[in-house]
């Protein structure tokens, strides 16, 4: 019963753990390998115009609302302008003025986009729109029109391809021909088409974007047509007539004006222009996170300062490998010196790598143990002595890294951060179970120790570990369930197996 | 293999180090009863008032300024132990034969300057010895002349007796033999001879050393098995008695035979080491599984002494036989 519950409480935390990591790579996108990127681009529009004599106020239309992109940074580039954006009903805009400017001038705006499937449902649902005020004999077209289309279709995306075919067919139809002249542009009909809707009671407007494409270079704004069936935005190539969102396309402004214009100077000129490239997915994620408004990336690791994260991506670890000396410990029977020294020990040896780190400590234990049995010659009280031996160890390890300088060894440099004090205890003991016990028993430990200390140190040195503990460092808690479950394991060790082989061997005679 | 072995582990009632913590050492030894036994002091103190009978304390060297008066307190004795008192496996004993000259002769024939012993106080005191190296008293007290039972399969030192109690039922047994390599220690880990002893009869079964058996003293070469432990009740009454007198359900109760004196309780141990599994060749597993199925934990000594005796006679099988399997 006293297992039941440490089964639930190791569930509990599984399950919060596991439910925790879920949410922040399933809705908010945090990577689950290090260094991973996400595809993002940076669109840009530049402004080119002639200013007149007074002053220059040029306008352009900023994405605002973008289904399934979302903006991660913008920056407004000019010389001399002042900047603003403000919010109008149609989205934001930005405004570049200067009172005086002489000479051709261009202006730019930059975005980073990035995909993120979770911005869809953003915008609300708007009013009915008016009806069009139109003359008598359009009026009569239009509703034709309307009837016409109405009987052909069964709901709202239906009637509204019907409406764009025949806006295509122009000027052919008996209907759409009082409206529309040959060289109709496609952003000219989807007008067309929403006035038409306007007509019929369904709430429509125009949307201009730009396919993002896999290769740098200028693009040509595409028009969209956006019709609201009551529950959704559906959207519609006027062209083609074929529904739905084209790939990859980033809704730029919408409405029936241009993106740009311009008060106070001439020759306007908009160039857009897409440039694909990669970026951190670990920033986009947290980004989103904010966006979103969830506490998680308030809460995250990378909102402390890098100095104090580097000293948290190995601090983390830490447990891992100590989960490591539990399943050694515990589970294959390994002795060593101290519970965790081994921990500390795969520390250091992430400085020194392992082969180096693995020679040094060899080389300060033997020479120590050395000075130590020389100690026990003078009969030193405790303390004095752990000092005496904990003194020769810091004086040994700036040692081994001047005469490494000298030789020119990187590795051994690394040495400083060696935890001192564990090692004078290591040796202390080592003595005193070499005297009590043997030196075959102190080698033993020293060994088994160090063998410890190694598998530690690959565990922990496993950068898509590191890596998931840092960005979810709610898997301690699995950490945690994983030490109550193996608390109760009461069944042999490994090595026990081989400790009792005399009472197993009896049975089988 | 590793599957097979473990399986057969399991069958005989192999107890590990795993289920020997979890399922009974954090069951049955409260945290609180353990200075009772990891002090030998206080240990010698509550076995002499529960009348148990214990070697013959001298004195205690408390202080670094105490160990001046070891010659005080030993006076004219040509014999004593020192002994720290929070020592564990025997670490940091000393025992003290006789003298030659100025020196002390240590019972493996080594010699001691008055120096040296007192450097070797001084680091017991400082805690060399002791769990977690907290400062340590040294207890001096009587030599223990053992039983001559004991000469012809022991090197030097003292062979004791280990029982295993589990909730004051004697449950297993075995005496350490003293061997060359071990130098004296009777501890098992540094190479002394382990050798099983039937609870039911007290007489010796075959030796280990380390997990191999074996059937004569490696130094004097004499049969270890079929020799008769004396006292075999007084040892089981004492063993039982040693739970009432500390309240620690699982205990390892180490016992030397004094010449004169009869069984003396040298030191109980709250963690006591598996080895003596492998000296009976046994598994303690069944036999806690058998008290825990049968035995009356609340019954005086006397009948606690008889449960064992009755259900451990050498070899113990199965903790249910098939047909109370099935009636039950």
């Amino acid at each position: 019963m006293r297992n039941r519950h440490i089964f639930i409480l190791a569930a509990v935390l599984t399950v919060i753990s596991v439910s925790l990591v879920a949410y922040k790579v399933r809705v908010l996108d945090f990577p689950l390998l290090p260094h991973e990127q996400r595809e993002v681009w940076n669109i840009e529009a530049a402004i080119s115009f002639e200013p007149g004599p007074a002053a220059v106020k040029a306008t352009l239309k900023i994405p605002t609302l973008t289904p399934g992109f979302s903006v991660l940074d913008e920056y407004f580039i000019s010389r001399g302008f002042g900047v603003s954006t403000r919010v109008t009903p149609a989205g934001r805009e930005a405004e570049w003025a200067v009172r005086q400017a002489s000479g051709p001038q261009t202006v730019y705006y930059r975005a980073v986009v990035y995909k993120d499937p979770q911005r869809i449902v953003e915008d609300t649902t708007p009013p009915f729109p008016p009806r069009p005020q139109l003359d008598e004999p359009s009026r009569i077209a239009m509703e034709g029109l309307i009837a016409e289309a109405r009987r052909q279709s069964a709901d709202v995306a239906s009637f509204t391809v019907q409406l764009l075919r025949r806006i295509n067919q122009g000027e052919n139809d008996p209907y759409v021909s009082v409206f529309l002249d040959r060289r109709a542009t496609p952003s000219e009909r989807a007008e067309l088409a929403t006035m038409f809707l306007a007509g019929a009671q369904i709430p429509a407007r125009v949307a201009h974007g730009i396919a993002l494409r896999d290769r740098s270079g200028t693009v040509q704004p595409d028009v969209l047509l956006e019709v609201h069936d009551g529950v959704q935005w559906l959207y519609f190539d006027p062209v083609t007539t074929q529904q739905g969102m084209p790939p990859d396309f980033l809704i730029w402004w919408r409405g029936d004006e241009g993106i740009a214009n311009l008060e106070g100077g001439s020759g306007l000129q908009v160039t857009l222009a897409v440039q694909p490239n990669l970026f951190d997915a670990m920033m986009i994620a947290e980004r989103r996170a904010k966006r979103v408004g969830s506490r998680t990336a308030d809460f995250s690791l990378s909102t402390l300062p890098i100095a104090t994260q580097t000293v948290y991506a190995v601090l983390l670890m830490v447990p891992v490998g100590a989960l490591v000396i539990v399943l050694l410990r515990n589970f294959v029977g390994v002795k060593t010196f101290g519970t965790f020294m081994p921990v500390l020990v795969a520390l250091a040896f992430r400085e020194t790598r392992l082969l180096w780190g693995l020679v040094l400590f060899a080389v300060i234990v033997s020479l120590g143990l050395l000075i130590r049995f020389y100690l026990e010659k003078l009969r030193l009280l405790l303390v004095p002595r752990l000092t005496c031996v904990l003194t020769v160890v810091v004086l040994l390890m700036a040692a081994i890294s001047v005469i490494s300088q000298k030789l020119d060894l990187q590795p051994a440099l690394s040495i400083a951060l060696f935890p001192m004090v564990i090692i004078a205890m290591t040796i202390e003991r080592m003595s005193i179970v070499w005297e009590e016990r043997g030196a075959s028993e102190a080698i033993q430990e020293g060994v088994g120790s160090l063998l410890v200390a190694a598998l530690a140190y690959l565990v922990m040195g496993m950068g898509w570990l590191e890596h998931l503990v840092f960005v979810f460092p709610e898997l301690l808690l699995v950490v945690i369930a994983a030490t109550l479950l193996m608390g109760r394991y009461t069944g042999y060790r490994l090595l026990e197996l081989r400790r009792f082989r005399a009472i197993a061997r009896e049975q089988r005679a | 293999m590793v599957f097979s072995r473990y399986r057969k582990l399991a069958e005989e009632g192999v107890l590990g180090l795993n289920r020997r913590n979890g399922d009974y050492i954090l069951r049955f030894n409260p945290r609180r009863l353990y200075p009772l036994v990891d002090d030998k002091l206080r240990t010698k103190r509550l076995a002499l008032q529960a009348g148990i009978a214990v070697p013959e304390l001298y004195g205690v060297i408390e202080t670094q300024h105490d160990i001046r008066r070891l010659p005080e307190i030993v006076g004219s004795r040509q014999e004593f132990v020192l002994k720290p008192a929070h020592g564990s496996a025997g670490d940091g004993i000393v025992v003290i034969a006789g003298r030659s000259g100025a020196r002390y002769r240590a019972i493996n024939g080594e010699l001691f300057d008055r120096e040296e012993l007192e450097y070797h106080l001084s680091n017991a005191i400082s805690g060399q010895f002791s769990l977690g190296g907290v400062p340590d008293v040294v207890i001096v007290e009587a030599l223990v002349h053992f039983s001559s039972l004991f000469e012809q399969v022991s090197f030097q030192g003292v062979p004791d007796i280990r029982v295993i109690v589990f909730r004051g039922i004697p449950i297993m047994a075995m005496v350490r033999l003293p061997t060359r390599a071990s130098r004296g220690k009777a501890n098992l880990h540094q190479g002394a001879v382990g050798v099983g002893i039937d609870i039911a009869t007290g007489v010796t079964l075959d030796g280990v050393i380390g997990s191999d058996v074996v059937t004569h003293h490696p130094d004097t070469a004499h049969a270890i098995a079929g020799l008769e432990i004396p006292d075999w009740r007084t040892i089981l009454d004492i063993s039982a008695r040693c739970y009432d007198i500390t309240g620690l359900g699982y205990i390892g109760v180490d016992i030397v035979l004094d010449k004169h004196r009869g069984p003396l309780v040298l030191e109980l141990n709250a963690r006591p080491g598996l080895a003596i599994q492998i000296a009976n060749r046994q598994g303690l597993l069944r036999r806690l599984r058998i008290c825990e199925a049968r035995a009356d934990f609340a019954a005086p000594p006397e009948e606690r002494i008889a449960f064992a005796q009755r259900e451990f006679r050498h070899p113990v099988g199965a903790v249910f036989e098939p047909q109370e399997l099935a009636a039950g």
